[in-house]
């Protein structure tokens, strides 16, 4: 992809100038960000290792239906049908997915 | 994937039993004084399965909400059976994780799922990256406007950006906090930026000007050129905000032009 | 293969210490979870020590190690891996030593421990401590990759006693034996964790006591103490499983008084891994072992005695 459109020196510093002056919508909305904000040490460590046994002892992991790869059909249970759109009538964007940029 | 092994080698036999219930016993391996061990030797299988199927569901929690817990114990035992771990860093796990659901059948209509899968593995990789002073304000500031266009960023080494067509920001978010989806359509195309401008971690949204802006930078392209993408991407794209996002969100470490280089170490 | 004098081993200085020097004192310590670590912080009860898993830091940066470093400036350290895979057949990864040892530098730990187990084998690593038949062959091989690790971190290490659920054909030494000779050749200490002694006995059908007085105790410099599950064998008969999930039961805490009455106190880890509780019941079960390491304090064993904190 070539790139032609060309930005000049006046509008880059413009849009340096209002992105120092904090008076831009990212600064007024960054509390979108806060997804991943935890306090202090003790955040949460997803995939550790440890050295204990797993969980169930024999009955899980173990099943030859398990292993053999058809056995398994997907069952409404979690949260994705909630956002299944059958006629597009569920509502509009929420602001939260609208951060940055405008 | 199977190479010869030499019979003695007994954590090949071993191994290969652990992972595939229809495999015997590997020879030699029994109870005390003779006792029989399949039921002993099913407590390894289980673990190595189990343990794998909960490394992933910590990993991709977003998944495991979204599929249900039943549902994804399935799809992720099916995945550790089919790609085992190839490093003894379980937060390495599950690259191929994204690609693998893709493949499922019984997952096709919600096709927004291998994207917020690849967004979960890129949130684990930003957590894990080294750390690095983010780029202030007062670096940009500092910079002479003529030079502007010429700037040049050296990303944070826990930036990251997943692409996608649907609403893998919002659905991930709201997945993880355990907030309801009600409202967001998933088809709504979302560049995630992610970023670790301190401790945590954070999701940012960027529309697809945004992320050709972002894309561009990371690539190494001039502040001029990355604004030029960016606007023949979307006539309306927002600069500034864009400006401020790049500081804000700490996904640079520091500038230079082609005489200076400034920022965090 | 060199024959190494731990003495002399772990006397080797950090180029630069980033840390205070603090060695492993007589008493309890506990298994780190990142979501204890505020609360140990804060805690007007000074754990004796900390133990992490070596492979959940081996990543580059993050608030991992953040934490870990705030743990280390104020509590002596542990560093106990679970995926070097010292049994296995193939040999040690030398990309992960080489991430063992850059974690070895990174915090400087009062003591080094590994598993007698497997983990690893050609590309896949299978994330559970596998067993292995005990043999010269076996030996020889366990001996070769200690000495390695040794040699490569430039101190000894500790090696755990396994806790295993089957047997095998191929085995012609007992554990005891297979570990003592483990040791002495390859001039390791070890770390007796008395849930896995338990856990191996009832599943092999020993008897507790007889592998502690087999066991050479004179070379044990730490102890693990857990929880375990219990299951049934093929045959309907009690099958322990090493599970981390749970207080620390009364049979195991008897035979840990067993060994600290004949071993004299030494640094005593509190294990719990699955279904990890709020830091003050891990406390409780630290608090129980320093009673039992508290009544044998004064015993002076051989002038072993170690400094009171």
């Amino acid at each position: 992809m070539t790139q032609k459109t060309f930005i000049g020196a006046s509008a880059l510093a413009g849009a340096v100038a209002m992105a120092l002056s904090g008076t831009t919508l990212v600064a007024s909305t960054s509390g979108a960000s806060a997804a991943g904000k935890e306090k202090c040490y003790g955040v949460s460590m997803a995939g550790k290792n440890d050295c204990a046994a797993g969980p169930g002892t024999t009955c899980a992991g173990t099943s030859k239906v398990d292993y053999q790869g058809n056995a398994w059909k997907y069952v409404e249970e979690g949260t994705c049908a909630s956002m299944e759109l059958p006629d597009g009538r569920m509502g509009s964007l929420e602001p939260l997915t609208r951060d940055v940029p405008a | 994937m199977m190479v010869s092994a030499p019979q003695t080698d007994i954590n090949w036999a071993f191994g290969s039993a652990l992972l595939d219930p229809d495999i015997p016993l590997p020879v030699g391996v029994t109870g005390p004084r003779g006792k029989k061990a399949e039921k002993r030797f099913a407590v390894y299988r289980n673990n190595v399965v189990v343990s794998l199927v909960n490394a992933l569901g910590d990993i991709f929690p977003a998944i495991r909400t979204l599929v249900g817990r039943n549902n994804f114990g399935h799809i992720a035992g099916k995945f550790v059976r089919a790609f085992p771990p190839g490093s003894p860093l379980l937060f390495e796990y599950g690259r191929d994780f994204p690609d693998f659901i893709a493949g499922l059948d019984p997952l096709r209509k919600y096709a927004y799922l291998p994207d917020v899968a690849r967004l979960e593995r890129a949130w684990l990789d930003a957590f894990h990256a080294a750390d690095a002073v983010p780029l202030g304000f007062d670096a940009l500031a500092a910079i002479e406007p003529a030079q502007l266009g010429e700037l040049v960023f050296t990303a944070h080494p826990a930036t990251r950006i997943v692409e996608s067509d649907h609403a893998i920001v919002a659905i991930t978010m709201r997945s993880r906090a355990g907030a309801s989806l009600a409202g967001i359509k998933p088809d709504t195309p979302e560049t995630a930026l992610v970023t670790r401008p301190d401790a945590a971690v954070e999701l940012r949204a960027l529309d697809r000007a945004g992320g050709t802006f972002f894309r561009s930078l990371l690539h190494g392209e001039p502040l001029g050129a990355a604004a030029g993408r960016a606007t023949e991407a979307d006539g309306h794209f927002d600069l500034a905000a864009a400006i401020a996002a790049l500081i804000e969100s700490g996904a640079f470490t520091a500038l230079s032009t082609a005489q200076t280089t400034t920022g965090g170490e | 293969m060199s024959e190494h004098s731990p003495s002399t081993m772990r006397q080797l200085p950090a180029a630069a210490s980033r840390f205070p020097n603090l060695p492993l004192p007589p008493r309890a310590g506990a298994g780190l979870k990142p979501e204890h670590v505020d609360a140990i912080l804060a805690d007007d009860f000074r754990i004796g020590f900390l133990e992490v898993h070596a492979e959940n830091y081996m990543g580059d940066g993050g608030p991992a190690h953040r934490a870990l470093a705030a743990i280390r400036e104020r509590f002596a350290l542990s560093v106990h891996g679970v995926g070097l895979s010292i049994g296995a057949e193939r040999g040690l990864a030398p990309a992960h030593l080489e991430r063992l040892a850059r974690v070895v530098e990174r915090y400087e730990p009062a003591m080094i421990s590994e598993h007698l187990a497997w983990s690893t084998h050609t590309d896949h690593y299978y994330n559970d401590l596998l067993p292995l038949p005990y043999n010269r062959q076996t030996l020889d091989r366990v001996v070769e990759h200690i000495d390695q690790v040794q040699t490569r971190l430039g101190r000894a290490i500790l090696l755990e006693n396994p806790s295993t659920y089957v047997a095998f054909e191929q085995s012609t030494m007992s554990e005891t034996d297979f570990i003592a000779e483990i040791a002495r050749r390859a001039g390791c200490g070890l770390l007796l964790d008395v849930n896995n002694v338990l856990v191996s006995a009832v599943n092999h059908g020993w008897k507790p006591m007889s592998y502690l007085k087999d066991f050479p105790l004179e070379l044990v410099e730490e102890i693990h103490l857990a929880g375990h599950a219990e299951d049934t064998d093929d045959e309907g008969d009690r099958l322990l499983i090493d599970a981390h999930d749970r207080p620390v039961c009364e049979e195991v805490w008897q035979l840990y008084e067993v060994v600290i009455a004949q071993a004299g106190p030494l640094p005593t880890l509190v294990e719990w891994d699955n279904d990890v509780p709020e830091w003050p019941v891990l406390r409780r079960e630290a608090h129980l072992a320093n009673e039992i390491l508290s009544r044998h304090d004064a015993s002076a064993w051989l002038g072993r005695r170690h400094a009171a904190e």
